[in-house]
């Protein structure tokens, strides 16, 4: 029993997990006083033309606003602990609730884009490190500098002008959930898996071939390549496989950055997810909705970096004892 | 001595710098972007705001080489505004970031102990964050708007400067130069001027170039969602989204506007990892042991 808590991944694995926490609590902090920070009233400002004196009392007290600081702000950490984050300013609509049924799009979005990045970035990424140097290497690199550069709303509209409206294969925009009709939802998860993966191959290419790169220069590759081992297993068993491993934390990285960054993309596509929601949030002022959504991907950011620190330990023996 | 060496090092630097034919080209690209950002309102042949509804939707031409917008605005004109607009979001946000994330990160990392721990603990809470995501809350907290957009990319991007600068202060602090310098007596400021920050440099002029690149993108995807730099003032994300409703039958008005931020970010991108190559020691080695076989 104790050989399992003295285990240097148990004690690694526990370490990162408070890391987590107390990282998650300055997280809770920051998006407690989120509505805090804004100048002058947020309720009223909230309100908007909407307002009344009736109206502002109902919302102020609903949402806790008229009580000491101090109390509000347990009150809060107490709350979304429990996942109870509040009501919306605009129509009153549990948040958690509102949250729980955009997740399942933007989680969609960001698989099927993680999923179109890596089957791009990893043969092209291969390919351009085996052939250091050459014209082909020439023509990856210069695709994924232009690939980063792109801005992903420009790239997504360019291919809805192609696809949708000229060509007129695809859908310009909307979402069918998988489970209702999975033909439509393939459809419509295209073009925005397309925007959101092309944009991710180009900065994961770059991962992919120094990974490469950095293996194919260890001391027992050459060792393996000088005892005479043909070059294919040199290649795919000593370099690519070894080289996966940083390949591994760059796709969790990019994964979390996807479904925090999808917002622009969402909004192009009529996206019902998280983006949108938090964009239409901020444009109404509605400041629970806001603060939940950015609580929520924040806590997924540092649950996916999580897990990939802890695959990564369990696969690569250096991390967990340095 | 000491001088001397300095000095041929840095000519060492410039001279690999400008060896990368990728590199000078796309620095040559970026000084004439800095020159037509900067000249906008001179060489603008059209009023950004100038309205010529019979001349809408009109295919570039020789007289509108962009071609004219919706309301028969000249589309070049309103690139080159919109240009300037962003390159001066993103010089003066980087700038924030680099004074803000540069003191935070050389006092945590020459100092150590508890201030170090509390300073970094903040950065880490803000690297929890998405970059966008954090800027739209910032927007959410002070309404949208330039000095706002400014504000949000300059506090989005300072805790990658404080990780760079603190990183590289831990490794320099310890150099002999340093121990001597403080064994002497000398004060900490004159350390930090004259010994740490001279040597952080490289690392953080690399960064500043790969994040003016980010700053531009971030400030275009703002102004798209419209919460960015505000009409009546022009700005290429809030052209982007405009030209949405007539992608099929003016092109142009999707199309230069895009094609404008990628050769910005492009040069910053290109122009970043040329320095990345000159300045970061490992990489410098290699292109040195290349060029001399």
């Amino acid at each position: 029993m104790t050989a399992v808590f003295t285990h240097p991944i148990t004690r690694f694995i526990a370490r990162r997990l408070l890391y987590s926490l107390v990282v998650l609590f300055g997280v809770l902090v920051v998006v407690f006083a989120l509505v805090h920070l804004v100048p002058g009233d947020p309720v009223r400002i909230a309100l908007g033309t909407r307002y009344t004196p009736e109206a502002y009392n109902a919302l102020r007290s609903a949402s806790g606003l008229d009580r000491p600081l101090v109390e509000q702000f347990f009150g809060y950490i107490g709350s979304a602990l429990t996942g109870d984050l509040g009501v919306s300013f605009r129509n009153g609509d549990p948040v958690t609730v509102t949250l729980l049924e955009r997740l399942p799009a933007t989680v969609s979005l960001g698989l099927v884009g993680i999923l179109i990045a890596l089957l791009i970035a990893l043969p092209a990424g291969i390919w351009s490190a085996l052939h250091e140097g050459r014209v082909s290497d020439a023509i990856v690199r210069i695709t994924s500098q232009f690939g980063v550069s792109i801005p992903d709303f420009w790239l997504g509209i360019l291919l809805i002008a192609l696809f949708a409206s000229t060509l007129g294969w695809l859908p310009t925009s909307g979402y069918r959930p998988l489970l209702d009709d999975p033909a439509g939802w393939l459809r419509h998860i295209v073009l925005p898996g397309l925007t959101v993966g092309l944009v991710a191959a180009a900065i994961m290419t770059r991962y992919v071939r120094s990974a490469v790169l950095e293996v194919a220069s260890m001391g027992y590759v050459r060792t393996a390549r000088s005892k005479g081992l043909p070059p294919q297993v040199v290649t795919f068993r000593h370099t690519v496989r070894n080289a996966l491993v940083p390949v591994l934390t760059i796709t969790g990285i990019q994964l979390a950055t996807i479904l925090g960054g999808v917002i622009v993309v969402e909004v192009v596509f009529a996206w019902p997810g998280l983006g949108r929601l938090v964009y239409n949030a901020v444009a109404a002022r509605d400041y629970p909705v806001i603060q939940g959504a950015v609580l929520l991907i924040a806590a997924l950011f540092l649950l996916i970096n999580l897990i990939v620190d802890v695959l990564y330990a369990v696969v690569d023996p250096r991390i967990r004892l340095a | 001595m000491t001088i001397a060496t300095v000095e041929t090092t840095r000519v060492a630097s410039w001279r690999l710098l400008l060896r990368n034919p990728m590199t000078v080209v796309s620095a040559a690209v970026l000084g004439v972007v800095i020159v037509v950002a900067v000249a906008a309102n001179w060489i603008a042949p059209f009023g950004v705001n100038d309205v010529d509804v019979p001349n809408a939707l009109q295919p570039p031409s020789g007289e509108h080489w962009f071609g004219t917008d919706e309301l028969g605005r000249d589309v070049l004109s309103r690139v080159l505004v919109a240009t300037q607009a962003s390159m001066r979001v993103a010089v003066v946000s980087v700038a924030f970031a680099v004074v803000v994330g540069v003191t935070v990160g050389v006092i945590a990392g020459y100092r150590g102990g508890w201030v170090d721990t509390v300073f970094m603990r903040v950065v880490d809470v803000m690297f929890a964050f998405p970059v966008l995501l954090l800027a739209l809350a910032v927007v959410a907290i002070l309404g949208p708007g330039t000095t706002t957009t400014i504000l949000a990319i300059g506090i989005v991007y300072t805790p990658i400067f404080a990780r760079v600068a603190r990183a590289s202060t831990l490794s320099v602090r310890v150099e002999p130069f340093v121990q001597m310098s403080r064994a002497m007596g000398t004060g900490n400021l004159y350390i930090l001027a004259r010994h740490i920050i001279p040597n952080i440099a490289g690392p953080l002029i690399v960064q500043t170039s790969l994040s003016l690149a980010f700053a531009i993108l971030s400030e275009a995807a703002l102004s798209f969602l419209g919460l960015g730099i505000q009409p009546p003032q022009p700005s290429l994300g809030r052209m982007i989204f405009d030209s949405q409703g007539f992608v099929t039958m003016a092109w142009w008005m999707a199309v230069f506007p895009g094609a404008a931020i990628v050769v910005i970010v492009l040069a910053f991108n290109l122009v970043g990892d040329g320095l990345r190559d000159v300045l970061d020691p490992k990489q410098r080695t290699m292109i040195e042991a290349r060029s001399k076989q």
